[in-house]
């Protein structure tokens, strides 16, 4: 039997329309006259700062003003908290944090620590995204063709999104520690245990290969979600001229994929440069600095040493801050350059 | 009759409102942040069910926390003028500015008599009298040894006088005998490395009172230290498995009986009873000895108030009323602590778990007579624990191979001199 759709049908709340319309018509005559007024006052250019202006105070006061003040804390000293308790440094911290007589090996730097956690996010933001990326556009081909269980298949890739970082890292360590469950594994089929965590080198390689199992999911479904946007004519035109695959992809899928795989780019280079808290839980920067990163070397500067030295720390953010800037610039560039063909 | 109706309800609503608000006004709800090793915070708990009963209008909510979160989050919410009324610190003379000084509202003789030996601590210096607050338990540093092993591998221990290098010798005897997986192996901290490098000759202060921790007593045990973690002596996984100044103990080892020796201190006797239990034997035994002496290192955890509290009378009665002499008995008792307060420490406790931790106790109060004055000075000195992160963080860089021992010492002293700059600033 057939489901009749009814158009017709008149929908049951139609008594309120007339107050509704009513009502409506009595707000817009209210707020013309200031409108009107305003816009006589500033110009029809103008205007749009008004309706601007909501979204702007949110910003202002949300966003450029923390950095306001990230920037007084970076320009002052000592550990009280309040900026007017603080003394003015100027730039000192920030030649505190550069102080280095050569920059490719950290430990002839005076902090370190903080370069050396510069090239281990500088590492860790290649490879993850590297390899991240890549197996998110091979997983997103693979589900975007039809194969058996396809939602089914969809759903795993991305349940370890909905996870906590807390919670991931815990489900690793405990799989990853001396007496854990790969250990157990490796002991049962007669290997020796292996100290993943440990070894620096084994530590890093868990920490980049533990993020891209948590965050695939996430690009992987904006990747299908773009896949999904090529028309199909596009292919079948590629098919009645008998086009090799290889030449479909290169020529086809991922010059249309483009935009979406920049934006993809962009938000996981993002992502990457912050990565903080499943790190910390996972190997808590260890073995000794080898999974250290940038937002963990701020962290412990300012807030967990009994002498917070917030102006450190604030000067390391605001470094931070430019480099996530310049990545959005990238992103924002290349984007323009696609939509400009 | 709606109308009157309506009058009548209008009427009580009002009076309710009113009558809540007065309520609201009445009541006063504290709040105390507070980590366990243990059962302490359970025990404070029932403590503070028998205050409230006594004390209607006052509610106190015991905010159990981990211990990390005394270390990082409550000094930053104390910065920003917020946080809880009452806390359980061990970071004592360092949140000596947030601290609210109870004496207006206690007996200060009474304070003074029962806690006078360790009212200091939580002083800003010489010329500050005022009481902030009580501590909760004594500690003091010591290895835990599993007697069981030594027992199965029907070897002694070392005797009276025994050095460190002794007892690395023994456990590693042991450990090899009945394949253990580690001889020895100590907290992720750099209060308790302090003591075995004291006894190692480390003065940790000059003349002055300023604090150089790099000299030849620290440098000797602190290259005994990374070559233990070299041949296998300690596991890696303690010190090397975490970055900066991360706390980490290595209880879990001890208790799984993968060690023979662990050092850590008198907090632990709660949870060895309850964890362990009838597992295997352990027993406490003294500290080891150096070239200057045997120390150990004296520290512990008080109860303070803040002085943005809201109700400091109330806070003050609550503190005040823990330290009276039964109920301080009791939680000392429940939670077999070193008692800080002098009359029940000379009247005696009795511990409730058993004769294990009276025992243990009773080793642990042995050492008090050996603690060496860096010790106390170390205790005492109010960026302590600025000294522990570095000594942690570096000497954990020089474990993994990262620095060689030279380098860390080197970054030891820098990054002291460059927290304590930033401090003086």
């Amino acid at each position: 039997m057939a489901v009749m759709s009814s158009p017709e049908r008149p929908s049951p709340l139609r008594f309120l329309w007339k107050p509704l319309e009513a009502l409506m018509q009595a707000v817009l005559n209210t707020v013309e006259i200031p409108m009107r007024w305003a816009q006589r006052m500033l110009g029809q250019q103008k205007i749009a700062w008004v309706f601007l202006l909501p979204n702007l105070l949110i910003f202002g006061l949300f966003t450029y003003l923390p950095i306001g003040v990230n920037f007084l804390y970076a320009t002052t000293g000592g550990t009280n908290l309040w900026p007017g308790d603080r003394p003015f440094l100027g730039m000192d911290n920030f030649e505190v944090l550069l102080d280095c007589e050569n920059y490719l090996d950290p430990a002839t730097c005076r902090r370190d620590l903080f370069w050396v956690a510069v090239y281990n996010s500088a590492q860790f933001v290649v490879l993850q995204v590297g390899f991240m990326v890549t197996f998110a556009l091979i997983t997103a081909l693979i589900l975007n063709r039809k194969i058996i269980g396809r939602g089914f298949w969809r759903s795993v890739f991305f349940y370890p999104v909905l996870l906590s970082p807390v919670v991931v890292a815990l489900i690793w360590k405990w799989i990853l520690q001396r007496e854990g469950v790969l250990n157990a594994a490796l002991v049962g089929l007669g290997a020796d245990p292996v100290n993943w965590l440990l070894s620096p080198d084994w530590a890093f390689f868990w920490v980049v290969f533990v993020n891209i199992w948590f965050q695939m999911g996430f690009y992987t479904l904006i990747l299908l979600a773009g896949l999904q946007a090529i028309p199909p004519d596009v292919y079948e035109a590629a098919e009645m001229d008998g086009t090799k695959p290889v030449r479909v992809f290169t020529r086809i899928t991922l010059p249309l994929l483009m935009p979406t795989m920049i934006v993809v780019l962009v938000l996981a280079l993002i992502r990457a440069v912050q990565a903080f808290d499943e790190i910390f839980v996972l190997t808590g920067g260890g073995p000794g600095s080898a999974t250290m990163f940038i937002v963990q070397y701020i962290y412990e500067t300012g807030f967990a040493s009994q002498i917070q030295q917030f102006g450190i720390a604030a000067a390391a953010s605001l470094l931070l801050a430019v480099v996530l800037f310049i990545l959005t610039m990238l992103q924002l560039r290349a984007t323009r350059r696609q939509m400009n063909g | 009759m709606l109308r009157f109706g309506m009058k009548r309800a209008l009427t009580a609503t009002v009076a309710l409102g009113a009558l809540m608000a007065a309520g609201g006004a009445a009541a006063q709800e504290l709040r105390y942040m507070c980590y366990q090793d243990g059962i302490e915070c359970d025990v404070t708990r029932a403590l503070l069910d028998q205050f409230e009963a006594e004390n209607p209008g006052i509610t106190v909510v015991v905010d159990v926390v981990p211990y990390q979160a005394i270390l990082d989050n409550l000094p930053v919410q104390l910065a920003a003028g917020e946080g809880p009324d009452m806390a359980r610190v061990t970071d004592l003379g360092g949140l000596n500015q947030h601290y609210l000084d109870i004496t207006p509202y206690v007996d200060a003789a009474y304070w003074e008599e029962n806690f006078g030996a360790t009212l200091d601590w939580l002083r800003s210096g010489a010329d500050d009298t005022g009481i902030y607050g009580m501590m909760t338990q004594l500690t003091i540093t010591g290895p835990y040894v599993n007697a069981t092993l030594y027992e199965l591998a029907g070897m002694e221990m070392p005797g009276d006088g025994a050095t460190w290098d002794d007892w690395a010798e023994s456990t590693r005897a042991v450990a090899e005998a009945l394949d253990v997986p580690f001889p020895m192996a100590m907290d992720r901290s750099g209060h308790r490395f302090a003591g075995p490098a004291m006894s190692n000759g480390a003065a940790y202060f000059d003349d002055n009172g300023d604090p150089i921790l790099v000299d030849d007593g620290f440098r000797d045990f602190a290259a005994t230290f990374v070559g233990w973690h070299a041949d296998g002596t300690m596991p890696v996984d303690v010190w090397g498995g975490a970055g900066g100044g991360t706390y980490r103990d290595a209880f879990a080892e001890f208790a799984n009986g993968n060690l023979v020796l662990y050092m850590s201190g008198s907090w632990q006797i709660g949870r060895m009873g309850s964890d362990i239990g009838d597992g295997f034997d352990w027993v406490v035994v003294d500290n080891p000895c150096g070239v200057a002496g045997c120390t150990a290192m004296p520290g512990g955890a008080a109860m303070v108030a803040f002085a943005h509290t809201e109700h400091p009378e109330a806070v003050a009665s609550v503190i005040d009323f823990l330290a009276q002499h039964d109920i301080y008995s009791s939680m000392m008792a429940q939670t077999n602590q070193i008692p800080a307060h002098i009359g029940v420490a000379s009247a005696g406790v009795d511990f409730t778990a058993g004769e294990d931790a009276a025992a243990a106790l009773s080793v642990f109060s042995d050492q008090v007579p050996n603690l060496l004055p860096p010790a106390f000075a170390l205790q005492g000195y109010r960026f302590n624990r600025a000294v522990y992160n570095a000594t942690v963080t570096r000497l954990t860089q020089a474990i993994v191979g990262e620095l060689s021992l030279d380098d860390a010492l080197m970054r030891i002293d820098q990054d002291i001199a460059d927290a304590l700059a930033t401090a003086e600033q």
